[in-house]
């Protein structure tokens, strides 16, 4: 697997709210394609679509509910 | 409705040949139907052609033929005169909302006797496949004969044809279904076609005007005169423009169809001031699904019988007439004899992976246009947000992935290669044109095997027709990667079977004899 999951954000805090920030006046369908933007940016940055679907894995399986926590 | 064209009426006439044996029979003479009948007819091969009904298409159906398509009707003797009718295009454009975003170029380069794509109505193709059929001789097409009973056998089928005369029974040695998508050979042998229905319907419209838009493919996504759905224009042969509209899977298919309500939506796109006449309409839902097997013993399914895809790619007829160009010389080459029936497995083989490809590309192409949920139409409409400033989003940004010619990478068929090469066309691969000091190179292949034989290289065995190409052709020389010595065997089909930077007739001959499923 060659995506990082390791801590290698340079402000962790500054990450979350600039995400946060960036959604301020939204309405639920426009904060969508916001997020379908930065998106398809970043994972044309990335330039890797199967270090996407590494993402795309792990994120679902984060919202899975854990047998034997 | 119809004003830019009359079909003809075909007259039927009484075969009187009531429980005859043929060779060839094909179910359907339609556009793949007729392709197939006429390649096995140059290839002097005897075909009757059972047609239910008493003309050509209705309505201009599939319009746009890609170039690999109209190589195959230039072999066939019609690709002059498509392209002298139809209207040539190359470049496509993507509008969102009311502004341009991306544009693309089919054939950026010179030098091809076809190109990217001609526009024009079926029905000016299947009439000059019908005249083209009957002045071989070698095709008896038979008119209001529609089949209703198919026996499938080890030794052929058996058939029972309903004419204008009553009921009688015919019995054909090999059996080409190209019954269309609602096959009844197919449904009759109790054979799946299975696949996925979109949740979306479409009106397509010929309009008659004078207008001066140029020769190009538009899709609009979401324009001012058509909120909410895509839409997409496309212009034929004698100023007749075709208009599709997304009309969303709610919309009563009937109601769409009424003139009336046709042409507020056409007005809508043109401007109250341009004047036009319907020509024709339809109402579609698309399917993408296919066969397991194109081959069932002595019965082969082509065309909309093994495998259907949406339009937006125009793979639905260019597939069709590949697969008649993969099966002709093929049949031909059993029945004369020289290869064994085995090579028809080959068919299968070659030409269900094409069809795979063509119904990934297709049904992608319908997921963008029609999203199937709120995720993906944000996705999508944020590659379309996107593509207009930023160069990385166009390529996302799908109203179809046109046409490309299959290539049969993987086939048994091909001899792969024994030595490096650093690009050039590889096994599998359809042939690509060039101009030569006399021609066109895909003209100089006509019908059967043939070694491109690039500037000093030896002879060629017998049966493969050897087209010597100097290494002043400079497009073929780089197009091929050629090297003065290279050869390279093309089929009947002019797709490659192999390739060599020095070789002898021996070798040619064991590639050949491979390509004829005569054993590696």
């Amino acid at each position: 697997m060659s995506l990082l999951t390791e801590p290698r954000l340079d402000d962790a805090d500054l990450l979350f709210e600039t995400l946060v920030e960036a959604h301020r006046d939204l309405d639920a369908e426009a904060s969508r394609r916001l997020d379908a933007r930065i998106i398809l940016l970043l994972a044309n940055h990335i330039g890797s679509v199967e270090t996407v679907r590494e993402a795309v894995l792990v994120a679902r399986e984060a919202v899975k509910p854990r047998k034997n926590p | 409705m119809q004003s830019t064209y009359t079909a003809p009426r075909y007259a039927y006439r009484p075969a009187g040949d009531a429980g005859a044996h043929h060779a060839v029979i094909v179910v359907g003479g339609g556009m793949v139907g007729l392709t197939v009948a006429l390649d096995l007819a140059q290839r002097g091969q005897r075909v009757v052609v059972l047609d239910d009904d008493d003309t050509v298409s209705v309505g201009s159906r599939a319009i746009c033929f890609a170039k690999r398509t109209l190589e195959i009707y230039g072999r066939l003797g019609l690709g002059r005169k498509a392209l002298a009718k139809g209207v040539t295009w190359h470049v496509g454009k993507v509008f969102f909302q009311d502004r341009p975003i991306y544009e693309f170029d089919l054939l950026p380069e010179m030098g091809h006797e076809y190109p990217a794509f001609v526009n024009l109505q079926q029905y000016y193709i299947e009439q000059w496949l019908v005249e083209a059929c009957v002045a071989t001789g070698f095709v008896d097409i038979r008119w209001r004969s529609r089949v209703v009973g198919v026996l499938n056998h080890a030794g052929g089928a058996t058939i029972e044809v309903e004419t204008p005369d009553g009921r009688h029974m015919l019995h054909a040695d090999w059996l080409l279904a190209c019954d269309g998508a609602r096959s009844f050979v197919r449904d009759s042998l109790g054979l799946p076609f299975v696949g996925k229905v979109f949740r979306d319907r479409f009106l397509i419209a010929d309009v008659v005007m004078k207008a001066d838009f140029p020769a190009e493919r538009w899709f609009w996504f979401d324009p001012p005169f058509h909120r909410g759905g895509s839409v997409l224009l496309h212009r034929q042969a004698d100023d007749v423009y075709r208009i599709d509209f997304q009309l969303g899977w709610d919309a009563d298919p009937e109601a769409e169809k009424e003139p009336g309500r046709v042409a507020a939506r056409v007005r809508e796109m043109l401007g109250p001031d341009r004047p036009f006449e319907l020509e024709w309409v339809s109402v579609y839902t698309f399917r993408c699904r296919r066969m397991e097997q194109f081959r069932h013993g002595r019965t082969l399914f082509l065309g909309d019988a093994a495998h259907q895809v949406s339009p937006f790619g125009a793979r639905g007829g260019n597939g069709g007439v590949q697969d008649a160009d993969n099966l002709a010389w093929k049949l031909a080459a059993v029945l004369d004899g020289t290869a064994p029936e085995a090579l028809l497995d080959s068919y299968d083989t070659e030409r269900v992976p094409a069809a795979d490809e063509n119904i990934l590309n297709s049904a992608r192409s319908t997921d963008f246009i029609t999203p199937k949920s709120d995720a993906a139409r944000a996705y999508r409409d944020a590659v379309l947000e996107l593509a207009e400033h930023h160069a990385f989003a166009r390529p996302l940004v799908n109203s179809g992935r046109l046409s490309r010619p299959a290539v049969l990478r993987d086939s048994v068929l091909n001899t792969p290669d024994a030595e490096p090469w650093d690009g050039g066309v590889l096994p599998g691969a359809p042939a690509i044109d060039a101009p030569l000091a006399d021609g066109w190179l895909l003209g100089a292949l006509r019908h059967d095997f043939a070694a491109l034989v690039f500037g000093d290289a030896g002879d060629v065995p017998q049966g493969v027709r050897p087209v010597r190409i100097g290494m002043g052709a400079i497009d073929a020389v780089r197009r091929y990667a050629a090297h003065s010595g290279t050869v390279v065997l093309i089929r009947p089909d002019q797709h490659v079977a192999a390739r060599w930077r020095g070789v002898d007739a021996a070798a040619i001959a064991a590639a050949r004899d491979r390509a004829l499923g005569l054993g590696a």
